[in-house]
């Protein structure tokens, strides 16, 4: 095959498309609905990987078998990222369709001190690496980072709460991401056409009153444009001018990604999310499909090249952040299928291509692959999609019928559940607060039931010896409040500075200029709390207090009803708990840069730290011990298998967790149905009915638990093995071994 | 309520009142046909030395519970169901309720529409006429063993009405998917697989599939926590070959079988 033979651009890029608005104003949105093919059939028209495909992700094999060994295998030291620092990086450079590294090799990692040269000279050092003189000396002596200018400003109540882990996982330390860049618009108009477009923004804002706003908006703009120069001058690195739109499949694959790769150049952001490129591409390849310039083997080829590239996103992060997001994760997330307005379903042959890549390059957790289900999907994408889910248990399914309403048809998934319109809305990422911890507080008046320290000040202790139901729930109303409030100022600080010195040049180059911003918030612990809540009220607790009188474990007799079971005495509390800490964040007087208040039912690997830093709890949970990831129902405590848990976690209101509810769902193969037309039709029917009850998002992990355990003591054997947690994939060999035996922990819905 | 035709057996439960529930699943997939919500009821007069829910054997140890009780249950899922599978009525065994259990079946058919399953051994057939299958649309009937005297040291019970309860279901035109364990040592003789396969083969198309189950030591711990001795305690499971070789006898008589 002619790998590199020369594209002869013609006259014009946009031939054959249809459709004036996206011609005259950067709308990504119009040109897909007016050119793309919806794909109603089945998965037979797939084809399997070339030998080009499986020599790159062979030579590739080699290097991730070496950095599995020693964590890391390689990091650029010398100098900070950004979007031109390195030169052109290869796998193999005389057989890859779609190029570009994030440094010049790959799988080294590049230094983005910007977050905080702490975080940098700790990453290094814990895999043996040591930075550049020169590169500490600039971000010690001349430039301030992000972190730095957070703790200037930090109260102390905030930094107790920091410390105990009632708040925790703030992006104060590293990059805050969930930002996503429209990077289609890069292939549609050329980063030429963007840059006027964004020139013309700038311009009209000469004549305004130059406040604050105004101000920190134009020096954006123009640190906008200038990062577009710089993709283009990156893009050249490699032989490709991206300044004008691309002209074919491969160009549009090929321009796609260098937008993204700049951002991942620019930013070690939390969750480094595509957005929702394939149907985008697919018209891409349609067109060369009806042109006889492409087939089918030439097309899932192109795709197969992007996402092998989309696989090696790597950061330097720290043991300390690799506790709270486990096994490495990037979030390169894809959105892929939903529904349109007009009620086409904008599933497209490209989108079972990027699912099928799974099965040509075998498992991965990235990109985080996730399903926009909807009951009025075709049936083809539905029992192909099962079918992916059974097999290798490394997608996720997110309402579509309930995000549409809110958001369009153009949204895709940031990181794990948080729902934002592609080039119009970002989001200043909130990790989130504990709510099982804040009730142990509302128990102890403030007082952290593990140090001993008041953390929340001002706070009575309830002093009988049987936990009464109002009482606790009067004096949790009140922590609430000060959890909220303490929580809120953190976030404001955060993200002034963020923006001020990590600001996402590139990533917000391919937004549009006026955008909605979303401070999102969030819990853990829902079902630790709510069951807690529920022991008080239908069963009796006793209080067990150390010699210095702390509430420090309880006594239940009789039994409650837990979370889980569907059954409404017990989620009402769970309902209740997520309206409410909601309603609480919404009455704070200020959020930056009017940014609209939300939160997310989500704790990403998280929960187990969580579970960590929180002692004994009223639902018999010991001190310690792991929550239940996201919205899940606490393990074990759902008797009632996993459609009576989803139908539980589905009743918690997407309206008070707009950022989204996040559920993870483990089975064994044998459990789900006999043959693999089975297993794939009775979950696509579950999907359909969770879906139906308001469920917003559910993981799937098919395996045996045997799978696992034999996996924790031969990593060797299972390199691709991947697990769904809370909102991401990750390769199980890579969690660390606490984080595996609360995955195999978790309840395992197999019928006995 | 229609007094059932015979006496029913000694330690057997013959209101229609209220019945003894073990446990639910709301999300079964191999109980029947699609995604399944059951009931395991309880009380059991077999005692399968490879039984995996010894929880279950004691009658009153279940949850005393009421039509009404057990509509409730189920009705959130009724849509659901109607769409994806149905409900299956397990245990123990379901027939030491069988008034009960009939009542059930009977809410779960008018009321809600479902496709009903009842998973059982037969033995205990005799007592219910003809009328009370009218609500079972498909029976997963579970046979231990072929050889009578092998079935009683298995079971503590005897195998001959559990093949006149297959012979009843041909009459009654009610389709089967029959179901064997495979015990190492137990239920894996050639010639025992056989003289099951060829019986179940006369019984025509109803038999719809043949299900043929690894035995597994996942019902150790329950045991154990009953305070019981395992008889099958550190018995091997089955090999996949042993497994393939006894489904292809089945398979051999052109029967359907997983």
């Amino acid at each position: 095959m002619g790998i590199l033979s020369q594209t002869i651009v013609p006259a014009d890029p946009w031939a054959d498309f249809k459709g004036e608005k996206w011609r005259n104003a950067v709308d990504v949105r119009d040109f897909i609905q007016n050119n793309y093919k919806p794909y109603e059939a089945d998965a037979a028209f797939l084809a399997g990987p070339t030998p080009r495909t499986l020599k790159v992700w062979e030579t590739l094999g080699v290097l991730l078998a070496e950095e599995r060994k020693k964590g890391v295998l390689d990091v650029s030291a010398d100098r900070a990222s950004t979007i031109t620092a390195h030169d052109a990086g290869y796998i193999a450079k005389d057989i890859e369709l779609i190029v570009g590294l994030q440094t010049d090799a790959p799988l080294k990692r590049a230094i983005m001190p910007n977050g905080g040269l702490r975080m940098v000279e700790n990453g290094l050092e814990a895999f043996g690496f040591k930075l550049d003189p020169s590169v500490h000396e600039v971000w010690t002596k001349y430039r301030k980072s992000h972190n730095q200018g957070i703790f200037d400003v930090y109260s102390p109540e905030i930094l107790a709460a920091r410390k105990s882990g009632v708040i925790t996982g703030l992006p104060d330390a590293y990059g805050r991401g969930r930002i996503i860049g429209d990077y289609r618009r890069v292939a549609l108009y050329g980063t030429d056409a963007l840059r006027a477009f964004r020139l013309k923004d700038f311009r009209g804002l000469e004549n305004e009153v130059f406040n604050d706003d105004v101000m920190r908006l134009r020096e954006e703009l123009s640190e906008q444009y200038r990062a577009l120069d710089e993709l283009k001058e990156m893009a050249a690195k490699y032989g490709y001018d991206v300044s004008r739109p691309a002209v074919n499949a491969r160009e549009a694959i090929q321009w796609t990604y260098f937008a993204y790769l700049a951002a991942v150049k620019e930013q070690n952001g939390a969750a480094m999310s595509l957005g929702r490129v394939s149907t985008f591409l697919d018209i891409y390849i349609q067109r060369d499909i009806d042109a006889g310039l492409l087939n089918e083997e030439q097309a899932q080829e192109l795709i197969d090249d992007m996402i092998i590239k989309l696989r090696i996103v790597r950061f330097l992060r720290t043991p300390e952040y690799d506790q709270l997001f486990s096994g490495d994760p990037t979030w390169v997330t894809e959105s892929i299928g939903g529904v349109g307005e007009d009620g086409r379903p904008l599933v497209t042959k490209s989108s079972f291509r990027f699912l099928h890549t799974l099965y040509n390059l075998g498992p991965a957790p990235e990109p985080n692959l996730t399903v926009l289900w909807s009951t009025k999907l075709p049936d083809g994408f539905k029992t192909f999609c099962a079918k992916v889910s059974a097999d290798t248990s490394a997608i996720q399914y997110e309402n579509d019928d309930l995000m549409r309403p809110k958001w369009g048809d153009d949204y895709g998934i940031a990181c794990c559940v948080s729902a934002m319109r592609i080039g119009k809305q970002m989001q200043f990422f909130g990790a989130r607060s504990n709510l099982a911890k804040a009730l142990l507080y509302a128990i102890n008046g403030g007082v952290d039931e593990k140090s001993g320290a008041v953390v929340a000040k001002g706070f009575e202790p309830i002093k009988g010896d049987v936990l009464d139901y109002d009482e606790v729930m009067a004096k949790f109303d009140k922590m609430m409040d000060w959890l909220a409030q303490t929580y809120v100022k953190a976030l404001n600080t955060v993200h002034y500075m963020h923006d001020k010195y990590a600001y996402e040049r590139i990533e917000m180059a391919l937004h549009d200029r006026d955008i909605l911003r979303t401070m999102a918030c969030g819990i853990a612990g829902l079902s630790v709390a709510a069951d807690s809540l529920s022991a008080i009220k239908h069963a009796k607790v006793k209080v067990i207090r150390n010699e210095a009188g702390l509430a420090v474990d309880y006594k239940i007799e009789g039994t409650y009803p837990a979370y889980g079971n569907n059954d409404d005495s017990v989620d009402s509390i769970a309902v209740w708990l997520t309206e409410t800490f909601m309603k609480k964040i919404a009455a704070q007087p200020y959020f930056y840069r009017n940014s609209m208040p939300t939160q997310s039912v989500l704790t990403i690997t998280s929960n187990v730290v969580y579970g960590k830093k929180t002692g004994n709890t009223p639902d018999g949970r010991r001190a310690g011990e792991p929550f239940a990831p996201g919205a899940n129902p606490m393990n074990g405590r759902d008797t009632k298998g996993f459609v009576a848990a989803g139908a539980s976690v589905a009743k918690i209101p997407y309206d008070s967790a707009l950022d989204g509810i996040s559920w993870t769902a483990s089975a064994t193969p044998d459990s789900l149905g006999r043959t693999d037309e089975e297993r794939a039709r009775n979950l696509a029917n579950c999907l359909d009915a969770y879906s139906a009850a308001g469920g917003f998002h559910v993981n799937v992990n098919v395996f045996n638990r045997d799978t696992l355990v034999h996996a924790m003591d031969h990593p060797e054997l299972y390199p691709q093995l991947t697990v769904r947690v809370s909102g991401y994939a990750v390769n199980f060999v890579k969690l660390t071994r606490e984080q595996q035996l609360d995955v195999i922990s978790r309840t395992f819905h197999s019928k006995m | 309520m229609r007094p059932p035709k015979t006496h029913a057996p000694a330690g057997t439960h013959s209101s229609t009142d209220f019945g003894y529930l073990h446990s639910v699943e709301s999300g079964a997939a191999v109980d029947g046909p699609g995604m399944r919500f059951v009931f395991f009821m309880a009380g059991c007069l077999f005692r399968c030395v490879y039984c995996h829910n010894p929880d279950t054997w004691k009658l009153h140890n279940g949850r005393k519970i009421t039509v009404d009780d057990a509509v409730a249950e189920i009705k959130p899922y009724a849509g659901f169901l109607r769409m994806a599978g149905g409900v299956t009525i397990s245990g123990g065994e379901p027939l030491m309720q069988a008034p009960f259990v009939g009542e059930m079946f009977k809410r779960f058919k008018s009321e809600l529409g479902l496709h009903t399953a009842l998973d059982t051994q037969g033995y205990l057939h005799a007592s219910m006429d003809d009328e009370w299958f009218d609500n079972v649309d498909l029976v997963l009937l579970d046979i231990k063993h072929s050889d009578p005297e092998v079935y009683q040291r298995l079971t503590a019970q005897p195998l001959q009405p559990t093949l006149d309860f297959a012979h009843r279901l041909q009459r009654l035109q009610k389709p089967i998917w029959l179901r064997y364990v495979l015990v190492p040592g137990w239920t894996d003789g050639h010639d025992d697989i056989a003289r099951l396969a060829d019986f179940v083969a006369d019984l025509g198309p109803i038999v719809e599939r043949v299900e043929v189950l690894p035995f597994h030591q996942m019902g150790t711990q329950k045991w154990a926590q009953l305070g019981m001795d395992y008889p099958l305690a550190g018995a091997p499971t089955p090999t996949p070959e042993s497994t393939a070789e006894a489904r292809s006898i089945f398979a051999e008589r052109g029967l359907t079988v997983f």
